[in-house]
C-alpha cells in the first residue's frame, strides 16, 4: 500500500520550465506548491568541470537515463514500432531545470499566423491549399492576446534581442541589447541585406550584459565559452530555470522540492483529480500526494503517457480522427540547410553562445507568398555560432572521404574555414501523426513507454529543399567557395541529432471536440488539471518552442490562480 | 589574444581563482539584489605564461614524466594492435599532424569500453529484441564491448583470409582494403553489421583524438593543437568580435590547477 501524505494546494509533475514558471508564479501569491521530479537536484556549481565535449555532448551527462526509460518509434502505424535505444533524434531533459539547463537559449516569439494558421491559410490561400489529412488548427488564442506573457518571460529571462522586422507587435523592446556580433554575423548580415532580406540578431537567452529582473534576479553577462548547448552554464549567464523562476518559489517557503521523485499515475475520482501517486527512486516506495490542483509539467511524452497510464481525457483514435490525449504530434524540420567552404578566411568560430547568431524570417511563416509553393508555412534562416567543438565538428566538402589521410587533412583545413546557414523548419500536424502507449516496450517500472507515430510528408520535402536552396543562395552572397546543401530530405530518422522540439498530444483549443485543454491549458475533462509544455502546440511553428512555452505557463498561472478562486472551466 | 585577454581582465578588478571557486560553492543564486551578475563577470582569469605554455620547451620528450593512464583496463594486447592499428588508418600520422597512434587513441577506446560506455549502461538494453527498419537505430541485444571484441577478431579474420597475415603486419594500403570492405558492408558477419562496427570504429577514433586528454587521448592537447582549437577557456569575450585568433589550448585540468 502507498503511504499518503498530507494534501498540498497544488502538485507539480515535473519541473523544468514550465513547473519552474508555475512554482514561482503561484508560491509568490500565496499558495502551497509540491513539485516531484524524478531527476537529482542541479545548481552552477555542478559546472566546474563542464568544458567537456565528450562527457556533456556525447554522452549525455545531462539528459534522462535511456535504461530507465525512452519511447519507442514508428514511421507509420504498418510497422512495429521499436525502442529508441540509444540518444539521437532528441534529448530528454532530466534533473532540477530539466532541458533547461542544457538548452541554447534561442527565445523567438511565435508569428501571429503561427497561432491562427487555420484559418489564415484559408483566408489568403483558399480551402484546398491545407491537404485534407493535414489537421493544423487554430490555438484558441491570438498572439495580441498572450503577447504580456511572452513579454513577462523575457524579463524573466533577461532576453538579449532586437525587434524581429516580421514579428508581432511588442509592448516593451528587449530587456537587454543584443550580444556581440562576430565577423560571421556581420558577414550574414550584409549579405542577407544586399539580398533584400531583413536580418536581426536572434534573441538569446545568454545575457549580452549582467541583467536583473524584475524579481530581483541577477545574473551574470555571457562569456561567449562556446560550450553552452547540452552544458550547464557555470556563470548563470544563460537563462535556466534553476538560476531564475525556482529560486523565486524557493524564497517564499511555500515551495518544496522533492528530487528523486518518478510520477506515474494521476489519480482522479468524479471527473477531478485527487492527487498524484510517485515512486521514491531512491527507495522505491510508493507514495500518494493529494492535491486541490495537479499541474503537468512533465515535457511532451510523460505528459501524454501520464494522461494515458491515467484513463484522463480521451485517448486519440487515429483511424476516426476523434479523441484528444495523443493527437496532433508534430516535430521540427531543421535538415534544410547549408554548410559553406571558406578559402581566404578563418573564423574564429571556437568561441561562440547557444544564442549567438543572426535570423531572417523572410521565408517564415505567411511573410511570402505561397500560391505557387507546394507546402506552406516555412522557417527562421539563421547563421548561429555556438562554438564547433572538435568532436561534432568535422565537416569537409563533399566528395572527401570519411577517413584516412585525405578526411584528416581536410576536416583540419576546414576546421576554422566553415560556416553553417540553418533553418528551423515549420511541422504540420496529420491525422496519422500521434502518440499513444506502446503495447510491448515498458520502463523500470514496468510502466508502458510512450509510443512515436510520425513521418516527413511531401510538405516537409518541399519546404526543406526550399529553405535549404535559401540558406545556399546566402552563403553564396557570403562569399563562401563552395556550399553543400540539402538536396532530399528522406525520411524521418530517429538516430541523428535534430531537435528536441517535439509538439502536441495535449493540444489546446477553442472547442473539446478537437483539443485536450483550452487557452489556459486547463483540461476540459478535468478542471482541476493543467497540462503545459510544447505539447500544448496544435503543430510547431518555424522556431524554437521554448519562449511559447513559457509564455502559455505565465497565463496557465494566471487561470490557476482563477481557478482556485472561483472553480469551473475558466474558458 | 592571450596578451590582450590579460591586460583587459587585468583592469577589471580580478579576483584570484581560488577565491573565484570559493565564491561559486558558497553563493549560488539568491534574491533580493544580491548582485551574482556584477561579480561573477569579474571573475575571468588571468592568462599568465605558465598556465598557457607548458609545452613550448625544448626537448619535451625527455622532459615528459612516465604516462600511467597508458595501460589497459579492457583489451588484451592482440585487440589492443589490431584497434590501435586500424585507428592509424582512419587518422593518420601526416603533415597536418600527429594520428591516431601517438595522441593515445586506441588508450582512450580501451577506456572508454571498460567503463559505462563500453556496457551500454545508460542505453535502453530491454527486450524484446527485432530486427527494425534503418530509421529505428541500433536494435541489437550486444553491448559495445561485445561488439569490438567481435568486430576486431572479424578484422583479423578478414586479413588472413584476403592476404593470409595478420592485420597489424598487412602494409597500409592492405589495411585500408579491409576497412574499405567493412565500411561498405561487404564483408558479411553474422553476429554484427560490418558497416556499423566500422562506423564506431571512426567515431571513437575522433573522440579519442579530440576529447579532453583527462581521457586518455588527444596526448599533450595535440590534437586541438593540430586545428587550433583552444580546448577549455573562460572566457572568448575579447575574441567573439574579432578575426581569427589562434589562442594557446588549455586542458581541465589546467583548469583544475589554477583552481
Ligand atoms: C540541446 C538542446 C537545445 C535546445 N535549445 C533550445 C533553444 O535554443 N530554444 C528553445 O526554445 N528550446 C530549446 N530546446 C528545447 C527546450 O529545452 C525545451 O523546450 C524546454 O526546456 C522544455 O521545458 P519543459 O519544462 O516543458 O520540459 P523539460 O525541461 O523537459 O522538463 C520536464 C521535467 O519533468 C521531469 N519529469 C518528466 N517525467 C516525470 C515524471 N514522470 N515524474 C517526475 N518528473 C518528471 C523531467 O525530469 C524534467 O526535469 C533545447 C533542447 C535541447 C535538449
Ligand atoms: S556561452 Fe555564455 S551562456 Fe552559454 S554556457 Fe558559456 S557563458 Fe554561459
Amino acid at each position: 500500500m502507498a503511504k499518503t501524505l498530507p494534501k498540498t494546494d497544488v502538485v507539480i509533475v515535473g519541473v523544468g520550465w514550465g513547473g519552474g514558471i508555475i512554482a514561482s508564479e503561484l508560491t509568490k501569491q500565496g499558495l502551497n506548491v509540491v513539485g516531484l521530479e524524478r531527476g537529482k537536484e542541479r545548481k552552477t556549481e555542478d559546472y566546474y568541470m563542464v568544458h567537456d565535449e565528450l562527457r556533456y555532448a556525447l554522452r549525455y551527462e545531462l539528459m534522462q537515463d535511456l535504461s530507465k526509460e525512452t519511447i519507442t518509434f514508428r514511421s507509420n502505424e504498418k510497422i512495429r514500432a521499436l525502442p529508441m535505444r540509444q540518444y539521437g533524434s532528441f534529448l530528454l531533459g532530466d534533473g532540477l531545470g530539466g532541458a533547461g539547463v542544457h538548452w541554447n537559449g534561442q527565445t523567438y516569439r511565435f508569428l501571429p499566423y503561427d497561432f491562427e494558421i487555420r484559418s489564415k491559410t484559408i483566408e489568403r490561400y483558399g480551402k484546398n491549399k491545407i491537404p485534407a489529412e493535414m489537421t493544423i488548427q487554430d490555438w484558441g488564442i491570438t498572439y495580441d492576446e498572450l503577447e504580456p506573457y511572452f513579454d513577462k518571460f523575457e524579463k524573466t529571462t533577461g532576453i538579449s534581442g532586437e525587434e524581429n522586422p516580421y514579428g508581432g507587435k511588442r509592448s516593451s523592446p528587449y530587456p537587454t541589447p543584443p550580444m556581440k556580433k562576430s565577423p560571421a554575423i556581420t558577414m550574414f548580415q550584409e549579405a542577407t541585406t544586399r539580398l533584400k532580406l531583413k536580418p536581426y540578431m536572434m534573441p538569446s537567452a545568454n545575457l549580452s550584459q549582467d541583467y536583473t529582473n524584475p524579481d530581483g534576479i541577477s545574473r551574470a553577462a555571457c562569456q561567449y565559452c562556446g560550450y553552452c548547448e547540452r552544458f550547464g552554464c557555470e556563470y548563470g549567464a544563460k537563462a535556466d530555470p534553476v538560476v531564475t523562476v525556482i529560486p523565486v518559489a524557493n524564497k517564499t517557503g511555500k515551495f518544496e522540492i522533492r528530487t528523486h521523485s518518478n510520477v506515474r499515475r494521476v489519480l482522479h475520482k468524479g471527473g477531478k483529480a485527487t492527487g498524484v501517486m510517485y515512486t521514491d527512486v531512491t527507495t522505491g516506495e510508493d507514495i500518494v500526494q493529494p492535491a486541490d490542483i495537479v499541474v503537468l509539467t512533465s515535457y511532451v511524452f510523460n505528459n501524454v503517457r501520464l494522461l494515458l497510464m491515467s484513463g484522463i481525457g480521451k485517448p486519440y483514435d487515429p483511424s476516426k480522427g476523434t479523441g484528444a490525449i495523443g493527437r496532433n504530434y508534430a516535430y521540427q524540420v531543421i535538415k534544410g540547410s547549408a554548410a559553406g567552404f571558406f578559402e581566404k578566411q578563418e573564423f574564429n568560430t571556437f568561441a561562440g553562445a547557444g544564442a549567438l547568431g543572426v535570423s531572417i524570417d523572410d521565408y517564415n511563416g505567411d511573410n511570402f507568398d505561397h500560391s505557387d509553393l507546394k507546402f506552406i508555412h516555412g522557417g527562421v534562416i539563421s547563421l548561429s555560432q555556438t562554438g564547433a567543438r572538435p568532436i561534432q565538428n568535422n565537416t569537409t566538402p563533399s566528395g572527401t572521404p570519411s577517413w584516412g589521410a585525405d578526411f584528416k587533412a581536410k576536416s583540419v583545413y576546414y576546421a576554422n574555414r566553415t560556416l553553417a546557414v540553418g533553418t528551423q523548419g515549420s511541422s504540420m500536424a496529420y491525422k496519422h501523426h500521434f502518440l499513444d502507449l506502446d503495447p510491448t516496450y515498458k520502463d523500470a517500472f514496468g510502466d508502458p513507454l510512450i509510443r512515436i507515430t510520425f513521418d516527413f510528408e511531401d510538405q516537409d520535402r518541399e519546404m526543406a529543399k526550399f529553405l535549404a536552396e535559401k540558406c545556399s543562395g546566402i552563403l553564396k552572397e557570403m562569399g563562401a567557395d563552395k556550399i553543400d546543401y540539402l538536396k532530399e530530405l528522406g525520411p524521418y530518422e530517429i538516430m541523428s541529432y535534430q531537435s528536441t522540439h517535439n509538439t502536441g498530444g495535449v493540444i489546446m483549443g477553442a472547442s473539446p471536440a478537437d483539443s485536450a485543454t483550452n487557452n489556459y491549458c486547463q483540461m476540459w475533462d478535468a478542471e482541476n488539471v493543467f497540462v503545459m509544455g510544447a505539447s500544448s502546440f496544435p503543430q510547431n511553428a518555424g522556431y524554437n518552442p521554448t519562449a511559447t512555452v513559457g509564455a502559455l505557463a505565465y497565463r496557465a498561472a494566471e487561470g490557476i490562480m482563477k481557478y482556485r478562486e472561483k472553480g469551473g472551466m475558466l474558458v | 589574444m592571450v596578451e590582450n585577454d590579460q591586460q583587459k581582465t587585468a583592469g577589471r578588478k580580478t579576483v584570484d581563482g581560488s577565491s573565484r571557486r570559493r565564491f561559486l560553492v558558497n553563493s549560488g543564486y539568491a534574491l533580493g539584489g544580491l548582485v551574482v551578475g556584477g561579480a561573477l563577470g569579474t571573475l575571468i582569469k588571468p592568462k599568465t605564461t605558465e598556465q598557457t605554455a607548458p609545452d613550448k620547451t625544448n626537448g619535451e620528450q625527455a622532459a615528459t614524466p612516465k604516462n600511467y593512464n597508458q595501460a589497459l583496463m579492457f583489451f588484451t594486447q592482440e585487440q589492443f594492435q589490431i584497434a590501435e592499428s586500424a585507428m592509424e588508418r582512419i587518422f593518420p600520422e601526416d603533415d597536418t599532424g600527429p594520428g591516431a597512434t601517438s595522441l593515445g587513441v586506441a588508450f582512450f577506446l580501451d577506456h572508454q569500453l571498460a567503463g559505462e560506455w563500453g556496457f551500454n549502461s545508460r542505453d535502453y538494453m530491454s527486450p524484446p529484441f527485432f530486427a527494425g527498419e534503418k530509421e529505428q537505430g541500433y536494435q541489437g541485444r550486444l553491448k559495445r564491448r561485445e561488439i569490438f571484441e567481435i568486430g576486431l577478431r572479424e578484422l583479423e579474420n578478414y586479413s588472413q583470409q584476403q592476404y593470409q597475415s595478420r592485420f597489424v603486419k598487412l602494409t597500409p594500403e592492405q589495411q585500408d582494403e579491409v576497412l574499405k570492405a567493412f565500411e561498405a558492408d561487404t564483408v558479411k558477419l553474422t553476429t554484427i553489421s560490418a558497416g556499423s562496427f566500422f562506423k564506431m570504429l571512426r567515431s571513437s577514433t575522433l573522440e579519442g583524438a579530440y576529447s579532453d586528454p583527462l581521457y586518455g587521448g588527444n596526448a599533450n592537447m595535440s590534437g586541438w593543437k593540430m586545428r587550433n582549437y583552444p580546448g577549455s577557456q573562460m572566457s572568448y569575450l575579447d575574441a567573439i568580435d574579432k578575426d581569427f585568433t589562434k589562442i594557446e589550448p588549455s586542458s581541465l585540468q589546467d583548469h583544475l590547477a589554477m583552481n
